[in-house]
């Protein structure tokens, strides 16, 4: 059955980027460590880890919550929260917005997220079960759920528009951001969108430890995806919040930098079972294809594709055989790279700051590499980007993710350059 | 524009736990709230539920489903099979790729992520937990996209899939994602709607401080009492209901029965705090606006409002302004009512559970009650349908929700013949 295409005039571009990551917090710091294959996986810092089979992690060393939120704030919030709050400032900052300039009904906040405020939850469940149910804070009620953090950002920046909060699991940076562009299709003018994720606490371990799809490797080289001796991956905190804007308003109030548009969203399910992986491919790679035909090209015209990685045999080769089945021979061509082994996987946090490093990679022409994964799996037919990062011409890339139980996602980005922008014609239906 | 129509409706619901059986209830204004009856409440200032008799097994689970799934989901999951079964969609025959599933949930897996830290941790004494003794299917219950799996997985639905949870108003949130993904091609049918199962102690504790639930507990059947002058907060509840959302050209060509469609659905943030409402109900009424103007909707034609209602002072005074500032004068010459006052608030899981109600309330020509409602609030002056059931002929129905967060949401189901067709 065929898809009937909706109507577009406006158009979703991304002109503000916020980063708190394992390997920097803020966009300058985090993409040098990035362009440089500097990673920020370490031993668990912030609890005694020895009685975990995973004891590494990427954590975010050095971040202070009261650099970017008040200490009220802060207090009534998780660690999760404070990460999205701090990104969001950022964004906005990099993007020279001011949401306080613009109808506060014209701007969204939609965000993902997987394991919400887990921490805030686990103190607060320790002491009703500890010390009695009037133990239990006045806050745990707005700090826990997942909608705390779309909440927070509207609330700090007085945004009125239709917002929202998605669970896709690792997927759910991608979902975010398509639901952002569906928000400026919709009217809205500037989305506060993408994720961050703040796993690395002894009971949102525990819980992550039982898919059985955590690596128990003791040093820094624990997450390798693409490669022979992958043992699964590493979690990570952190993300990225972006700044979504209906193109004809990022130019007409003058943003400074338009990283790039949303051209192509596709998302599919296998449908399969809630945790095994599937029979095929077919979903990942339909993903691609839906992906591909919503941006209106073609395979050729992929510069660089950032997977999903998922560091165990099993999933790497089905996203291999995703791309050669969606790409044809351009699978083959086409650089691929896995940044977040630098970083972990950050769950609704990693796609949007693959999506970060998508938008870096247009606007400086470098590839950031995937470290750690020299040997690659044999046969799998793909140009992994390893060990150093890889100068290119980056026009339009491709963001993959899955999210645990059968979530595929796929976003294709493309740079805008100048001449796009002083031209009028963007302003018409493509 | 493509066009959403309401195919199959299944409900979990307290004091109901099948479509009929939960609408019949609604209609005879029976409440289903009683004393917490899964854990012993007597420690908490809030000892009072509505809590769902549910047999898994009979909804149509496996067994094998049963042990892997959280209450949450095999609510939803039972609310599905009953939704499609409905539907008389053939998913033998059905591409698919082009099902999705959107499902809204606020909490998720709490409870038993609750139960689980309680035996990893020693009962909460011990920080660095034993990973050994949690149970294999611990980190579902710690991302809830399990619901959206599980129910894609079911139906083995392959088109996108999608948990939606923006608080209490998920419920409305997850089935106005699935409508967006039909007007935008994304989907042909959309198993859409939302589920709860939260009543456990670190939810009635996290209530308890801030005094938003009701401490009536010795009038537990009638302590959901929204819009009366003696309502003092809400009354926690579970279940779940989902809608089966269908392309309206496709449902009419296979000659389905369509309830209603969705005629218009719109978000707004207060950006004023996370759980404080301003009385102006500003932006709920943004949100009603907005609704009616996607399905070109004057005031006038809207037959029936089933409120959020959650009878804490602060909301009943907030919806009512925000019922008035977007119907004007007609706010006062239609049934308003909540069905609260029955099945309590499920969190996440009622938005969609009133969606079921509002299909159901258009189908039949009966507006539900409130019930309890015996003292009119002069704050709250509108009709808010007390106690006993109305027939009236529903064309347009508005269901609004609001939610931690500041969320505000509203919802118009209308009679799919009442517009000319595209």
């Amino acid at each position: 059955m065929m898809t009937t295409l909706p109507e577009r005039r406006r158009r979703a571009v991304i002109t503000g980027i916020g980063v708190v990551a394992p390997n920097g917090i803020g966009t300058d710091a985090w993409w040098s460590a990035t362009t440089s294959g500097t990673s920020g996986i370490n031993r668990i810092s912030r609890f005694d880890p020895s009685r975990y089979a995973t004891q590494f992690a990427g954590e975010v060393d050095g971040f202070d919550a009261l650099d970017y939120i008040s200490r009220r704030l802060m207090m009534q919030t998780d660690r999760w929260t404070w990460m999205g709050l701090a990104a969001a400032n950022m964004a906005f900052d990099d993007a020279a917005f001011r949401p306080d300039d613009y109808d506060p009904y014209s701007m969204s906040v939609i965000t993902a997220s997987s394991s919400g405020g887990n921490e805030f939850g686990q103190v607060e469940i320790q002491k009703l079960w500890s010390k009695g149910a009037n133990h239990v804070g006045a806050y745990q009620s707005i700090a826990w759920f997942y909608a705390a953090t779309t909440g927070q950002i509207s609330i700090q920046h007085g945004i009125k528009g239709a917002s929202g909060v998605v669970v896709t699991e690792g997927a759910g940076g991608i979902d975010a951001l398509a639901h952002g562009r569906r928000a400026v299709f919709r009217g809205i003018d500037a989305v506060v969108s993408g994720g961050v994720e703040a796993p690395i606490g002894p009971y949102a371990l525990t819980c992550q430890m039982a898919t059985g799809r955590l690596s128990s490797v003791a040093d820094e080289t624990a997450y390798r995806p693409f490669d022979e001796r992958a043992s699964g991956y590493v979690p990570g905190e952190g993300g990225a919040i972006l700044l979504v804007e209906n193109l004809e308003s990022a130019i007409r109030r003058g943003a400074p930098t338009i990283y790039g548009e949303i051209l192509g969203y596709g998302a599919t399910h296998d449908g399969h079972h809630p945790w095994a992986p599937p029979p095929d491919a077919s979903q990942l790679a339909r993903a691609i294809k839906l992906a591909l035909r919503d941006a209106r090209i073609e395979p050729e015209d992929l510069d660089v594709v950032f997977a999903d990685g998922a560091a165990s045999r099993a999933w790497d080769d089905l996203e291999a055989q995703a791309l050669h089945e969606a790409l044809g021979d351009h699978a083959a061509a086409v650089p691929v790279s896995v940044p977040k082994s630098m970083t972990g996987r950050l769950y609704a946090g990693g796609a949007s700051l693959d999506v970060a490093s998508a938008l870096l990679a247009m606007r400086h022409g470098v590839i950031p590499p995937t470290v750690h994964a020299d040997r690659p799996i044999p046969g799998c037919g793909l140009d992994i980007v390893r060990d150093v990062s890889r100068s290119a011409d980056v026009r339009t890339a491709l963001v993959l993710a899955r999210g645990y139980g059968g979530f595929n996602s796929a976003l294709v980005l493309r740079r805008i350059s100048t001449p796009d922008i002083t031209n009028d014609a963007h302003l018409e239906a493509r | 524009m493509r066009r959403t129509a309401i195919t199959g409706v299944g409900v979990v619901a307290p004091g109901g736990v099948t479509r009929d059986a939960f609408w019949a209830a609604l209609v005879a204004g029976r409440s289903a709230t009683r004393r917490i009856t899964f854990f012993d409440p007597s420690e908490f200032r809030s000892q009072i539920a509505a809590e769902c008799d549910f047999d898994p097994i009979a909804a149509g689970l496996s067994e094998l489903e049963v042990r892997r799934m959280d209450r949450y989901v095999q609510f939803a999951v039972a609310a599905a099979i009953e939704a499609v079964a409905d539907s008389a969609i053939e998913l033998g025959t059905e591409d698919r790729e082009r099902i999705g599933v959107a499902l809204g949930s606020a909490v998720g897996g709490t409870t038993l992520l609750e139960s689980d830290y309680v035996a990893v941790s020693d009962g909460g004494r011990d920080w660095l937990v034993d990973p050994d003794l949690a149970s294999p299917h611990i980190y579902q219950a710690l991302v809830p996209s399990a619901l959206a799996s599980e129910v894609s997985v079911r139906f083995g639905a392959q088109g996108p899939s999608v948990v939606v949870s923006t608080g209490c108003t998920s419920g409305i949130d997850a089935i106005g994602f699935g409508h967006q993904m039909i007007q935008d091609g994304e989907a042909d049918v959309v198993i859409s709607g939302a589920s709860e199962s939260g009543i456990s102690p670190i939810s009635m504790a996290c209530f308890d401080p801030i005094r938003a639930t009701s401490a009536n507990n010795d009038e537990a059947e009638s302590a959901s009492r929204p819009f009366d002058l003696k309502r003092d907060g809400f009354v926690m509840g579970e279940g779940g209901a989902v809608l089966v959302l269908e392309e309206l050209e496709r449902a009419r060509a296979r000659g389905a029965h369509v309830y209603c469609e969705i005629s218009g659905y719109a978000g707004r943030g207060n950006a004023f705090h996370m759980t404080g409402l301003k009385p102006d109900g500003l932006e709920m009424s943004e949100a009603i606006m907005d609704a009616m103007r996607q399905g070109d909707l004057e005031p006038a034609d809207i037959d029936y409002v089933n409120a959020h209602g959650s009878g804490t002072r602060q909301n009943d005074v907030h919806e009512t302004a925000a019922i008035k500032r977007a119907l004007g004068e007609h706010a006062y010459r239609i049934p308003v009512s909540s069905i609260k006052s029955m099945v309590g608030h499920s969190l996440g899981g009622i938005g969609a559970i009133e969606m079921a109600a509002c299909a159901l309330a258009i189908e039949h020509g009966v507006a539900p009650p409130t019930a309890n409602l015996t003292h009119a609030d002069p704050q709250c002056d509108l009709d808010y349908t007390p106690r006993v059931a109305r027939r009236l002929p529903i064309d347009v129905a508005l269901s609004t929700g609001s939610g931690f967060g500041g969320f505000q949401s509203a919802m118009i189901l209308a009679r799919d013949d009442l517009r000319k067709a595209a």
